[in-house]
């Protein structure tokens, strides 16, 4: 039994059956890859997941509740975040109070009329957010304005804001989509020593086969909507239904 | 002090210099001279100036950190008024319950109109909300007649039955309102020279709410709720995969704005004890959106000077005639003389509007962030300048 079992999902847009009895079982602790051509249905998946969208049939349970009909910030609270293809954060404000923004909401200090610095001070949060930043390697932007930082910073950023909720499930949707070769490096480093240090589960959409089989333990093979193979990376990499899924059917020579 | 940062403290302090001293300040003028006319010292003008900026305070907590552009604020304003002279009606002449009361049924009525608003964003929210106000303009100018008086406007009469104090004073006039027996209207005239500065209770009684106001504003715009207020503004999205619910703090911060209105309401009743659904016309909600906009959005002490300067011209700019003109340019030869009054003409007097029109358009183009942006800029020069002088000083400084 995993942290996130989905059960015989389906979900279909007017004419289009974008997801087609999707059944998966995400293992606690770790990091589970989903891939597929364009078109899949990784994104409708995970929007399935956190309350964007609500599948017409099957069941989606989390920690052994389900997530199906709760908006997505009640879903978020369960102890899912997750982190978008094109970062999201808040670009009018510096990287601090980006960072304070998930400690209040965790805290509950949200709603208090007392000085930010007082409540800062009374709960530890400063420290907090510093330690999350110091492990991005962001500590020296703490007070630059969000929205002039570059996309790798930015993705940093949204991560460490979603991390220092010590979520149980971190969901990624193609998190080294445009970056250049060198910040996906440095987000898969990053990846995979927040996998070492938390107890984690990791749930990846990605294109990049080499993040995908950098970062792994399991791999789910989507196409058209309905899952073709779930294995190990070794067993994905010389699937011949994998390789029939993205490069079409193979020709007899 | 009063938990606030350096900067914030002496910011509230200049407010509370500039308010206390305003009876000073916007008399610079003697008051048989010439220039007496643009003369902002006397208490109902000042009364406007206050009551005003604490509206633009309130509205600046909403439209300025969430964002949310409300073109029905007028209506809190409108509500506001109503309640504070039923309560001279029934209760009694004090100022202080009608203003409590004010303050609540505005929050109550822009928890209702908030409510359903809030269930959209962007231009749909603002569209609703003006349909609000629009409605609620037409019930009190004719539908709710028994309660607002209609286009009348509600008074206060002789027959009342104010039971906590008296229908009629012993001359047989209607009681004036009063904050346990001091009488708003009353007024101090301190003639200094050929200077009249006048000192009213009215004012002064606005000022310090107004003063009150201002530093719960700013509290509110550096504690966590405000800072949540300034997410949602800046990114719904990551709000609801934060954990956190926008709504309830849209809505906090609407109802506090209404109540903000709903104060501004009642402080202008309690001057002047009347009500006029006029107040809630989309013209007095748009203002406001001016007022907060003209003096810079978001900012602490720019909504108050952008009613401040919008007020000022309502007041000072439409009392300039014709006859005013020509006896500004009587030193000009006849023809030139007709001239420059006709090309200015349009600008004063009734067309005051075009004059802020105007203005209006060139703060917005080349001073986005307002007047407080405008004033930003003006110290970073002359704080440049200053530099450089004291870079020259040395060898330019003539010696005496």
């Amino acid at each position: 039994m995993g942290i996130l079992e989905v059960k015989d999902v389906g979900k279909r847009f007017g004419g289009l059956q974008a997801l087609g009895d999707v059944n998966l079982s995400v293992k606690e602790n770790t990091c589970h890859a989903i891939i597929g051509p364009n078109g899949a249905g990784k994104s409708t998946l995970l929007n399935c997941l956190v309350g964007k969208l609500i599948p017409d049939t099957g069941s989606v349970m989390f920690d052994g509740n389900s997530v199906l009909g709760r908006s997505p910030h009640e879903i978020n609270q369960m102890g899912i975040s997750r982190v978008f293809q094109t970062p999201e954060i808040f670009g009018d404000l510096t990287v601090m109070e980006n960072m304070m923004i998930p400690l209040f909401a965790k805290r509950d200090g949200a709603y208090r009329l007392h000085a930010i610095e007082s409540v800062q001070a009374e709960k530890g949060l400063i420290q907090q957010a510093e330690e999350m930043l110091a492990e991005v390697n962001m500590l020296d932007k703490r007070e630059m304005h969000s929205a002039s930082m570059s996309r790798g910073d930015k993705r940093r950023l949204e991560m460490a804001m979603c991390l220092v909720q010590d979520p149980k499930l971190l969901l990624l949707d193609e998190p080294t989509a445009g970056m250049a070769r060198a910040d996906t490096n440095n987000t898969i480093d990053l990846l995979k020593e927040i996998k070492e240090k938390r107890d984690i589960t990791i749930a990846i959409i990605e294109h990049d086969m080499h993040v995908v089989f950098s970062l792994a333990d399991r791999i789910t093979v989507l196409a058209q909507g309905t899952p073709l193979v779930e294995d190990t990376p070794e067993n994905i990499k010389g699937h011949p239904k994998v390789q029939e899924a993205y490069l079409g059917e193979t020709q007899q020579v | 002090m009063l938990g606030l940062g350096k900067k914030d403290a002496s910011l509230l302090l200049v407010v509370v210099a500039l308010t206390m001293l305003a009876p000073f300040i916007l008399n610079p003028f003697p008051s048989d001279s010439g220039m007496a006319q643009f003369n902002a010292g006397y208490p109902d003008l000042m009364q406007r100036f206050v009551i005003f900026g604490i509206f633009a305070i309130g509205f600046n907590i909403l439209f300025g950190l969430t964002g949310y552009l409300s073109f029905g604020h007028a209506a809190f304003l409108g509500v506001g008024s109503y309640s504070a002279v039923w309560m001279f009606k029934l209760l009694s002449m004090n100022i202080l319950p009608a203003i409590i009361l004010s303050v609540i049924i505005a929050g109550l009525f822009s928890l209702l109109i908030g409510w359903v608003s809030l269930r959209r964003t962007g231009i749909y929210f603002s569209i609703l909300t003006l349909a609000f106000a629009q409605m609620s303009f037409a019930l009190a100018y004719s539908v709710l007649t028994p309660l607002t008086n209609g286009e009348t406007g509600l008074q206060v009469t002789l027959d009342d039955p104010r039971i906590l104090g008296v229908s009629a004073t012993a001359d047989g006039s209607i009681p004036v309102t009063n904050l346990f027996g001091l009488e708003m209207r009353s007024a101090y005239d301190m003639i200094v020279g050929p200077w009249t500065f006048t000192f009213s209770v009215g004012y002064y009684v606005c000022a310090i709410v107004m003063i009150a106001a201002f530093y719960l504003s700013i509290r509110i715009f550096r504690s966590p709720f405000g800072m949540m207020l300034r997410a949602i503004k800046s990114n719904q999205t990551r709000m609801n995969y934060t954990g956190l619910n926008p709504k309830p703090y849209t809505l906090a911060a609407f109802v506090i704005s209404g109540m903000y209105a709903g104060l501004a309401g009642g402080l202008m009743a309690s001057m002047d004890p009347l009500a006029g659904a006029e107040r809630m016309q989309w013209t007095a909600s748009g203002e406001v959106v001016l007022m907060t906009i003209l003096g810079g959005v978001g900012t602490l002490i720019g909504p108050i000077l952008g009613a401040g300067m919008i007020k000022y011209f309502e007041n000072i700019f439409s009392k300039i005639n014709d006859g005013v003109l020509h006896t500004w340019f009587s030193f000009l030869p006849d023809g030139i003389e007709n001239f420059m009054v006709a090309v200015i003409h349009p600008f004063v007097g009734k067309g005051w509007h075009l004059t802020l029109g105007l203005i209006f358009m060139l703060v917005v183009t080349f001073l986005p962030g307002g007047l407080v942006e405008g004033g930003q800029r003006i110290a970073k020069a002359l704080r440049k300048k200053d530099k450089d002088d004291d870079g020259k000083s040395p060898s330019t400084e003539p010696a005496e």
